[in-house]
C-alpha cells in the first residue's frame, strides 16, 4: 500500500514516513515582526520549510511605468535562498520563482483593497530559507500574514494548502518525500472565512474524486492554517 | 464565519460584549483581517470595517471598538494617509529644475515647488537651497482627487531641519504621545530640555542637546512598548 520503488511512503495503517495520517497537516508555527525595518513581516515555519515574508508600503510605485491609475500594485518576489535545499540554488529570479512570484500577487490581489492607493505600490519579499515540499503554500501564507501586520486593508487573510496523491492515496500536506515520488500534487488558495478560492494549480493526475478528496483535505487543513495565522495576529511581536 | 470564536457583537456574552462595560484589565477585543464583526443591519460599519454579504467584516488587525453602534478597528500599524494642514515631516527624494519630490511617509511622494520653498531659489539651482536626502518641516497644503499631494515651507516655524534627531512612530501613536490637551508632549520637553515637534506622519523631530535628545529617545521607546503592551491587552 503506497509506494514507490522502493521508497514506501504510507504503511498499511495509513501512517506516513514521518508519522502522520493522511489528513494531518505538519506542525507549524508564526511569527509577526520578526524584521523590524519592514512595515510588517512573518516568519512561518511549516513542517521543515522555514520562510520568511516581509512587506514594505504602500509606497510610490517606481519606475512609473508600473503605476496603475486605478490601483496599487503589488510587487511580490519569491525566492529561495541558495542554501534552502540540499543542492545549492543559483541566486537570483528563475522561471520557477517568476512563475510563484506572478500566482502569489494574483492571489494577493484577490483580497487586498488595492482601489485604496493608486500609483502605488505594496512590496512583498518572501524568502524560503528551509525547503521541504509546499514552499509556495507556505509564502503565500507567511505573505498574507505579514501583508496583515503591514496594516494593509485586506477583505481576508488567504490561506495556501496542497493535498496530493501518493500511489493512489490522497494525502493531505505532503512532505518532501511524497512530493518526490507522489504522482499529483494540488496546491489551493482558500479565503477562510469566506471558503473562496483564490488560487489553483494542479501537477500530475486526478481522478474526480480524488481531486475532491484533496479539495476536502485542503479545506480543512485551511482551518487548522487559518487559527494559527489568526493567533500569530494577535499575540502580536515578542 | 464557522468553527472558532471570532469577536463578533452579535454572540458574544454580556460580560465580554464590544458595547459592554469594560475595565482596562479586561482583554482588548483583538481582530484579524477577515473576521465576522457582525450583522450589518444591527451596527453601522466605522473605521477599517466593510460590510460584505450582510455582515461586518474586519479589513486591519488591532483592537476593534463599538462606540454608539458602529463598530470601527483601532489598527495596531497604519500607513499615513495626508490631509490638508498636516504638519508632517518629509526629506527631500529628488528635484527638478523648480520643484522637489518630497518622501513623507505616504503611499505617495509630495511636491514642493519652488514657490513654496524655504528661501528664493534660481530656475535650476534648487539643489543650494534644499538638497536631496535633507530633512524639512513643511505643512501640507493641498491634496489631489488622485492622491498627490503639494506641501509648502511658506508659514510660521516651518524650516529645514538641520540639526537633532528624527524619530519615527506609528501615526496612530501620536495621540499617545501628545496626550490630553498637550500634556505628554509638554512633559517630555520639560524634562528633556528639547525641543519636540510631532508631525502627523509618525516623524518626530527631538532638538537639543546630545543627552536631552538620547532621553528623549529613549523615552519615546517607552510610549512605544506601553502602547505595546496596551494594545495587547495588559495595562499601559
Amino acid at each position: 500500500m503506497g509506494g514507490y520503488g522502493d521508497v514506501q511512503c504510507i504503511d498499511e495503517n495509513g501512517i506516513r514516513l514521518d508519522g502522520r495520517k493522511i489528513d494531518e497537516v505538519r506542525p507549524m508555527s508564526i511569527e509577526v515582526g520578526v524584521v523590524p525595518v519592514a512595515d510588517g513581516s512573518a516568519r512561518m515555519t511549516w513542517g521543515l520549510n522555514d520562510v520568511i515574508a516581509a512587506v514594505y508600503g504602500p509606497m510610490e510605485a517606481h519606475p512609473r511605468k508600473i503605476q496603475r491609475q486605478d490601483r496599487a500594485v503589488l510587487d511580490v518576489r519569491y525566492n529561495m535562498a541558495p542554501f534552502s535545499t540540499t543542492d545549492r540554488i543559483r541566486p537570483g529570479f528563475n522561471r520557477r520563482s517568476r512563475e510563484i512570484s506572478k500566482v502569489t500577487a494574483e492571489a494577493l490581489e484577490s483580497v487586498v483593497l488595492t482601489e485604496l492607493y493608486p500609483r502605488s505600490k505594496i512590496r512583498v519579499e518572501i524568502e524560503i530559507i528551509c525547503a521541504e515540499a509546499g514552499t509556495r503554500c507556505a509564502g503565500i501564507t507567511a505573505a498574507s500574514v505579514a501583508l496583515a501586520h503591514a496594516g494593509i486593508p485586506m477583505t481576508d487573510l488567504v490561506v495556501s494548502v496542497a493535498s496530493g496523491k501518493v500511489h493512489d492515496i490522497v494525502v493531505c500536506d505532503l512532505n518532501k518525500e511524497e512530493d518526490n515520488y507522489g504522482e499529483a500534487d494540488l496546491p489551493m488558495g482558500i479565503l477562510p472565512n469566506s471558503g473562496e478560492l483564490v488560487f489553483l494549480q494542479m501537477d500530475g493526475d486526478l481522478s474526480p474524486d480524488q481531486f475532491q478528496e484533496a479539495w476536502d483535505y485542503n479545506m480543512e487543513a485551511a482551518k487548522v492554517v487559518h487559527k494559527h495565522m489568526v493567533e500569530a495576529l494577535k499575540r502580536g511581536e515578542a | 464565519m464557522k468553527g472558532w470564536l471570532v469577536a463578533r457583537p452579535d454572540n458574544m456574552s454580556g460580560d465580554n460584549r464590544a458595547d459592554g462595560p469594560r475595565r482596562s484589565q479586561q482583554a482588548p477585543l483583538l481582530v484579524a483581517p477577515g473576521d465576522d464583526l457582525g450583522d450589518s443591519g444591527e451596527f453601522d460599519a466605522g473605521h477599517g470595517v466593510l460590510v460584505m454579504d450582510g455582515r461586518l467584516r474586519a479589513l486591519k488587525q488591532g483592537r476593534m471598538n463599538n462606540r454608539d453602534g458602529t463598530v470601527s478597528i483601532e489598527p495596531r500599524r497604519t500607513a499615513y494617509v495626508p490631509r490638508p494642514s498636516d504638519l508632517v515631516i518629509g526629506y527631500i527624494e529628488g528635484c527638478t529644475s523648480n520643484i522637489w519630490f518630497i518622501d513623507i511617509g505616504a503611499p505617495f511622494n509630495a511636491i514642493l515647488p519652488m514657490s513654496l520653498g524655504p528661501s528664493k531659489a534660481e530656475f535650476g539651482g534648487i539643489r543650494k537651497v534644499l538638497d536631496i536626502g535633507d530633512a524639512i518641516l513643511c505643512r501640507v497644503q493641498e491634496v489631489e482627487e488622485n492622491h498627490s499631494s503639494v506641501v509648502t515651507m511658506k508659514g510660521m516655524g516651518l524650516r529645514a531641519i538641520r540639526s537633532g534627531s528624527v524619530e519615527e512612530i506609528d501615526p496612530h501613536l501620536l495621540g499617545r504621545l501628545i496626550g490630553r490637551g498637550g500634556n505628554n508632549l509638554r512633559q517630555l520637553k520639560e524634562e528633556t530640555e528639547c525641543r519636540v515637534i510631532a508631525g502627523d506622519n509618525g516623524r518626530v523631530w527631538i532638538d537639543g542637546d546630545l543627552g536631552g535628545i538620547i532621553e528623549a529617545r529613549n523615552k519615546l521607546n517607552d510610549l512605544l512598548e506601553k502602547a505595546k503592551v496596551a494594545e495587547y491587552g495588559g495595562v499601559a
